[in-house]
């Protein structure tokens, strides 16, 4: 007799984690993790913080930067728990535990145009295969990758980036995942969402069903699987 | 001759954005030229500032005290919005460069080439980490691509060469340089010298840059 699989929905929506340690425990050695943020805003610090203590190794990172001084994802990479990183600006004045590892041949680095990057995690959330940019047309950055003439300009056929957790901060959420989020700590934040199979949210306050305004909602819950609500004072990298 | 310096620089290319016009400035020198717009509304002009983490309607820095760490600019300054700005995520900024509806975007540059060619990103050395950010993007997308650079390397090479010997960061993508010493165009027909500081003549200034340049018949 034939097999059915069975899934069981819950009868009630609730996605709110007590503590990031909860919300992390199943990332395993090996995995793709997002991390929202653009430098320190938006970066989910609480949760990488989490991550760092929950221990998995050989993780590729998805991140617009490589670190900045010491906390955060500067902390995850100076822990020695990523093989790769997938970055548009990993050189900065603050990037020394990531510099470090490059140059002693410890991390690999994919650097992607800050666009580029933002459109392959889009691509990877809203089910797109590949889709054709002009951006970095005739640069080092496109060596090897199909071109194409379409009218009048030249593009680069780009691939989505998928991932198994994105890791993400934003402002209120509500027990289904429907997100809110403050000023440009937005950045990335949406797009994550959307590309990865476990998106985790660090938030500075959960709210009931209904509060949070339905025109305002910036993603909606069905990109989100876990929330955690970090303390205020946590929220910032020490 | 006196060489222009940053704030000069910046104060001649904030005479070229016109208002109603929107604008991306890029990181470090560029950056500069929002202190010479014009401040929305009190002047009657206004100017909308891009920033490619996610805000239209950048206002000037906050005061002293007035940061806050979530409103920061792309080279991660904090800054603050003015009335009618937006936020936005990544992925619809880049769109909006991208797709072409941003006027102007003003990058530095290690290098722009007699074509117009661009190289910011990276100089290519063997221990130099590359970053690149959004500045191929913005290379490709935006209506008009301004450059600010000096024109000689500290070495006292020109900046301005037929053909770049660092990676590109976009072909024939320059429509003008402003320099410490000039002003710049880039047509089809190769480099057109729109005007130099006080005090250096055309000769002059060819005389220490490093490919033909042309003089702009048309009055400006």
């Amino acid at each position: 007799m034939r097999q059915c699989s069975v899934i069981i929905f819950p009868s009630v929506i609730d996605k709110l984690f007590p503590t990031a340690e909860a919300a992390l425990s199943d990332v395993p050695n090996g995995a793709t993790v997002m991390i929202g943020g653009f430098g320190n805003a938006g970066m989910p610090a609480a949760l990488i913080d989490a991550l760092i203590a929950q221990g998995a190794r050989e993780l590729t990172i998805i991140n617009n930067n490589a670190g900045n001084g010491d906390t955060g994802l500067a902390a995850l990479l100076k822990a020695k728990r990523v093989k790769k990183i997938l970055c548009s600006f990993p050189r900065q004045a603050d990037s020394w535990h990531f510099d470090a590892l490059y140059r002693a041949g410890e991390i690999e680095l994919e650097l992607v145009p800050q666009g580029t990057l933002a459109e392959r995690i889009r691509a990877a959330g809203a089910g797109v295969g590949a889709f054709y940019t002009p951006t970095a047309f005739g640069t080092r950055l496109a060596e090897g990758k199909e071109t194409r003439r379409i009218g009048d300009r030249d593009y680069v056929l780009e691939y989505p980036i998928h991932a198994d957790y994105a890791l993400i901060k934003a402002d209120r959420a509500d027990r289904w995942g429907n997100l809110t989020y403050r000023k440009t700590a937005r950045n990335f934040a949406p797009v994550m969402a959307s590309a990865a199979k476990c998106t985790v949210v660090q938030v500075r306050e959960t709210v009931e069903l209904g509060v949070l305004d339905a025109e305002a909602i910036v993603t909606p819950g069905i990109f989100i699987k876990r929330v955690v609500k970090i303390a205020a004072s946590l929220q910032k990298a020490a | 001759m006196r060489k222009f310096d940053r704030n000069q620089m910046a104060a001649r290319v904030a005479r070229d954005i016109p208002d109603g016009s929107v604008v991306n400035l890029g990181i470090g020198l560029p950056t500069l030229v929002g202190d010479h717009l014009p401040a929305s509304g009190k002047s009657g002009r206004e100017i909308i500032v891009h920033s490619e983490n996610g805000v239209l309607g950048v206002g000037p820095r906050p005061a002293p005290g007035q940061e806050d760490e979530d409103l920061i600019n792309a080279g991660k300054e904090p800054v603050t919005l003015l009335p009618g700005g937006s936020y936005f995520h990544h992925a619809d900024s880049f769109a909006m460069i991208r797709g072409r509806h941003l006027d102007f975007c003003v990058l530095g540059a290690f290098q722009v080439s007699a074509a117009g060619d661009l190289a910011n990103w990276h100089t290519g050395g063997a221990d130099a980490i590359p970053a690149v950010g959004g500045a191929m993007d913005l290379a490709v997308g935006a209506k008009r691509v301004l450059v600010m650079m000096e024109h000689l390397t500290k070495k006292g090479e020109s900046k301005i060469v037929e053909r770049c010997s660092y990676p590109l960061t976009g072909a024939r993508c320059v429509n003008r340089i402003y320099t410490d010493l000039a002003v710049i165009d880039v047509k089809a027909d190769g480099l057109h010298v729109v005007e130099t500081i006080d005090g250096l003549s055309f000769e002059e200034l060819q005389r220490l840059t490093g490919v033909p340049l042309k003089r702009l018949l048309t009055a400006a």
